[in-house]
């Protein structure tokens, strides 16, 4: 056996552990200990099975043709599934380190405990399938894991259950988008295995290929958050404990992105130019429109998940970018897209992992999501609020953390790409590097926002006045992926020869050299790797040396605390920061048409005159103008079709007798 | 040979820290003039930085390490930058990641960094600059990155002493429409990046209008120096980038020290210009209200995608 071979099988057996003992376990806190510990082991047991299979390049596969009936389950661990196995494996682990104190005060009973490293295990396995049947079952098993999980904290948290009633409907809609799409290129193959599938795809006519794509992109693409079909993600997301958050967003996601990447190249071998298109639109749609959200929105884990719907967008785009520069012969553009998208969906992992898991800890020792009513937890919850800020730099893109390295190489592979002879690319390039360029602005200011007025100056509410910073356990959940960030960062080199394997284990990219641009002097991963390495010492060393240099000047040795600077106020209060809505409020109204800010000013006048004011009250908000567009008429109209349908059925014998015949008649006529 | 290779960047960093104070001095002076005053002398912003740096060290009541670090971050990311871009020569030990798209990184890295750190002490001025500086970067980024791309597919690379040397060997490349739009473009958002007139008003008094200064605002003694000091070197960098992607002669393509000698006095000939054009520009432009400021950042917006357009169909 290979050591990822055993490793698999050592992360399956940890799991199975971490579920009997949620289940066994009598006493609560041990409980929460052992399953966290198991489930952590668990995770990192996949890490290592994956590491194992991108190293070598060679696959793990299992065969179990008795387990289910008529199909079998079938599973082959190839070096692209692993990259989504690595990234779930090492989330799981520091979430289940968190959740050992996290879940300790209210979500220690039994089910949820043990739904968790459930939903480990699916996480894990998804990767693996190998064929239709094996996919399907893994699949739904992780949504309904996961719709639990939602549903955990829906006593105190009267949102949950709305929430998990979208989560519920969207994700079984895309289910039946996957169930066709599976069913249409299973009807075309020996059976139902991947391998067959892949090899009579490209038989299939045209206009069946497109279906299966487009009902992938539903699917998949549902399950990756991409707009129209996100509805569910910014309302989900935030209403799962924090741990399990920080699975959804920074894990589960990815897996659409893995779909439909094994979908569009791997099973149907790349397609024309116009899928790619509108998955470049779609994605770009998705990066502007998250991140748009996320800066107006002023909670902190629903600014989280739409920033997942903007970072899944620029994913998207990526796959968009590979896709159009594989069916317009530029492969080697094609696996640096590719290469840029991976490595974004581990380094996405990384620190919206890390992100959820702060805020976690923020909803913890403040009981408030809303960054209007936090503020001043930097001195209060120190550790917490510099785990944010390190996310917080990393999401941005900004040197030297890692979030810039993906986007630097996704940049580098779309301005080469631009010279294409193509004019559909020549066109559609330059929109998707402004959609971008324009996003990573929108990114600074949202984490500004996040990070000032959630973390920084004066407590603005007594529950943040009186937080506390998070037991240990949860310190270490956050400091695994911290350290990811900074590791990812510097040694992505040791990245390179696995993505590269992760990229030919697709099928449908090939490309010699996957991360040489050539004709240019883009050659990865040297160039990034000396750039990372380069711009951290650069950074770091400035910092220290200009603070040593500020000690020895002649006053330099210590600071002295001060009042701020008067302006003819007597005392600071809380009231006279700027809050979340007010820092966003600028870009707010620069994008109205797209945000559709609403303002309800209600003024309240004393009695004796009109010129005295009682109280005003202003209410704000920024609906989701896809959620007005386009799911209000659905819903109107499908309930609309349902009252009409109950005109059918009004208890009358006769009636039903009467449709009885009707449908016997029209039988009789349409078979004979 | 590659001891002067080595020195490149630390010549570089040492005139832009010199050089760019002067600046400011430059175009106080212009201002000065053109205004009918005598003006202080040209040196008189390295003379503030040196009293700064005598005074006590303050820490606002509320404020936290981010307040204390910002400028230190600052300043480290535009050496940082002054140390990769191509401003006297285009070889230098970090040439290889001497990067277009990096630059931008970097110097967002400094603008993210004060924008925290004014967010720190609680006041409502520092809140408004943070946020007004915020909204106009998050929309600068897009004409910095559209322009660079512009630029980097007319030279075939986004490597910018790359981009440079092409320039050199292909002068006509300059004048072709879809480089002067890059440029433009570049232009405007240099304006906006290094908060000058009209997007932002370097010597207001007034805080309704202020976006640099009122974050600035808590800063005093050595972090004020650090502050002031780096908002001048990212505007050295700006000014010596856009000179050298317009008019590259007279930049060192070998490390002797002959050439680096032209070469700096080259970069200063070239930067002391544009100080006195942006010092001329200054006394006869009003700033805009803050609403009008995207719709500049949107026309520099359009002229660089215009000028991706040009650049494609053009190669």
């Amino acid at each position: 056996m290979s050591f990822a071979e055993i490793s698999l099988v050592a992360a399956l057996a940890t799991g199975a552990a971490a579920i009997a003992a949620a289940l066994a376990i009598g006493e609560p806190r041990r409980r929460t200990l052992l399953t966290g510990v198991l489930t952590a082991g668990c995770g990192a047991g996949g890490l290592l099975a994956a590491m194992g299979v991108l190293a070598t390049g060679r696959p793990v596969e299992a065969e179990f043709p008795h387990l289910l009936p008529f199909a079998g389950l079938s599973f082959r661990l190839d070096a692209f599934g692993a990259v989504f196995v690595l990234v779930a494996g090492g989330g799981a682990s520091a979430a289940a380190l968190y959740g050992i104190s996290y879940t300790r005060d209210h979500l220690s009973g039994r089910s949820f405990q043990a739904l968790v490293p459930a939903f480990v295990l699916t996480l894990l396995l998804v990767p693996a399938a190998n064929s239709m049947s094996t996919f399907l079952m893994l699949w739904e098993l992780m949504a309904v894991t996961s719709l639990l999980l939602v549903l955990a904290e829906q006593r105190r948290s009267p949102n949950a259950r709305e929430a998990a009633m979208w989560y519920g409907v969207m994700t079984h809609l895309g289910f039946i988008a996957l169930l066709l799409m599976f069913s249409l290129l299973a009807a075309h193959a020996a059976d139902g295995s991947f391998a067959a599938i892949r090899h009579t795809s490209s038989t299939m006519a045209p206009a069946l290929r497109s279906l299966v794509f487009l009902l992938a992109l539903v699917g998949f693409g549902s399950k990756a958050g991409m707009v129209p079909l996100h509805a569910w993600l910014p309302r989900a997301h935030p209403e799962a404990p924090s741990h399990v958050s920080a699975l959804m967003s920074a894990v589960m996601v990815n897996l659409g992105i893995y779909g439909l990447v094994r979908v569009g190249f791997g099973l149907l071998g790349g397609g024309p130019s116009w899928w790619w298109l509108v998955l470049l639109a779609l994605g770009a749609v998705s990066a502007l429109f998250g991140i748009l959200h996320a800066l107006a929105s002023t909670d902190l884990k629903r600014m989280l998940a739409y920033s997942t719907t903007e970072n899944m967008g620029l994913v998207l785009v990526g796959v968009a970018a590979a896709g159009l520069f594989t069916s317009t012969g530029h492969p080697v553009l094609a696996a640096a897209a590719l290469g840029a998208v991976l490595l974004h969906v581990i380094n996405h992992a990384a620190f919206k992992g890390l992100l959820f898991l702060a805020a976690g800890s923020v909803v913890r020792g403040t009981g408030e999501r809303d960054l209007d009513q936090l503020g001043g937890l930097m001195r209060r919850m120190p550790v917490t609020g510099a785990m944010f800020t390190l996310g917080a730099v990393a999401i941005t893109a900004l040197p030297p953390l890692n979030g810039f390295m993906s986007e630097w190489l996704l940049l580098q592979s779309l301005i080469h790409g631009a010279q294409s002879h193509v004019v559909a690319v020549a066109v559609a390039v330059p929109v998707a590097i402004a959609v971008l360029a324009l996003t990573t602005g929108l990114t600074a200011a949202t984490f500004v926002k996040a990070t000032g007025t959630g973390f920084l100056a004066l407590p603005r509410t007594r529950a943040a006045e009186d937080a506390e910073e998070s037991p240990r356990s949860m310190l270490l959940g956050m400091g695994v992926l911290a350290g990811a960030c900074v590791f990812l960062a510097i040694a992505v080199g040791v990245l390179a020869g696995g993505l590269a394997r992760a990229i030919a284990a697709v099928g449908g990219v090939t490309s010699p050299a996957p991360f040489r641009v050539h004709g240019t002097t883009v050659s990865l991963p040297w160039q990034i790797v000396g750039t990372s390495v380069v711009l951290g010492v650069a950074v770091v060393v400035g910092v220290v040396a200009i603070s040593v240099a500020l000690r020895v000047l002649p006053r330099g040795a210590r600071r002295r605390r001060t009042e701020n600077w008067g302006c003819g106020r007597t005392q600071q209060t809380a009231r006279m920061e700027y809050t979340a809505s007010s820092f966003a409020e600028p870009l707010v109204r620069v994008f109205d048409d797209v945000l559709h800010p609403e303002l309800d000013i209600d003024v309240t006048h004393r009695e004796e005159s009109q010129y005295y004011v009682e109280s005003i009250s202003l209410q704000r908000g920024i609906k989701d103008a896809f959620e007005e567009r386009v799911y209000r008429p659905v819903l109107g109209g499908v309930a609309a079709w349902g009252r009409w349908a109950r005109q059918i059925q009004n208890g009358s014998v006769h009636r039903y007798l009467a449709y009885g015949f009707v449908a016997l008649v029209l039988l009789l006529v349409a078979i004979r | 040979m590659s001891v002067t290779r080595a020195a490149v960047p630390i010549l570089q960093v040492v005139l832009v820290v010199v050089a760019g104070p002067l600046l400011i001095g430059v175009i106080r002076k212009v201002r000065a003039r053109l205004e009918g005053r005598v003006g202080a002398p040209i040196h008189q912003p390295l003379r503030d930085l040196r009293k700064l740096l005598t005074k006590e060290r303050l820490l606002p009541e509320h404020a936290s390490w981010v307040f204390a670090l910002a400028p230190a971050v600052l300043v480290s990311s535009a050496v940082a930058t002054a140390a990769l871009v191509p401003l006297v020569s285009t070889v230098s030990p970090f040439a290889h990641v001497s990067d277009l798209v990096t630059i931008t990184a970097l110097l967002l890295l400094g603008t993210v960094a004060l924008a925290l750190g004014a967010l720190d002490p609680g006041t409502a001025f520092g809140g408004m600059g943070s946020s007004r500086e915020m909204t106009i970067a998050a929309l600068t980024e897009p004409t910095l990155l559209l322009s660079i791309a512009a630029i980097s597919i007319l030279a075939g690379t986004t490597n910018l002493p790359a981009v440079v040397a092409s320039t050199l060997h292909r002068p006509e490349a300059v004048i072709s429409i879809g480089y002067l739009l890059a440029i433009v473009a570049l232009a405007i958002a240099t304006l906006a990046e290094s908060a000058r007139l009209p997007v932002d008003n370097p010597n207001t008094h007034l805080e309704l209008t202020m976006v640099h200064e009122a974050m600035v605002l808590e800063y005093a003694g050595p972090d004020l120096a650090l502050v002031e000091s780096g908002s001048s070197i990212r505007l050295a960098i700006f000014l010596g980038l856009l000179a050298n992607l317009l008019v590259p002669w007279g930049i060192a393509t070998t490390p002797s020290v002959a050439r680096l000698a032209l070469g700096t006095l080259a970069f200063v000939g070239k930067i002391s210009l544009l100080a006195i054009l942006l010092g001329v520009f200054e006394v006869f432009t009003a700033k805009i209200r803050l609403f009008r400021v995207p719709e500049l950042l949107a026309l520099s917006l359009v002229l660089s995608f215009l000028a991706v357009i040009i650049a494609v169909v053009h190669r």
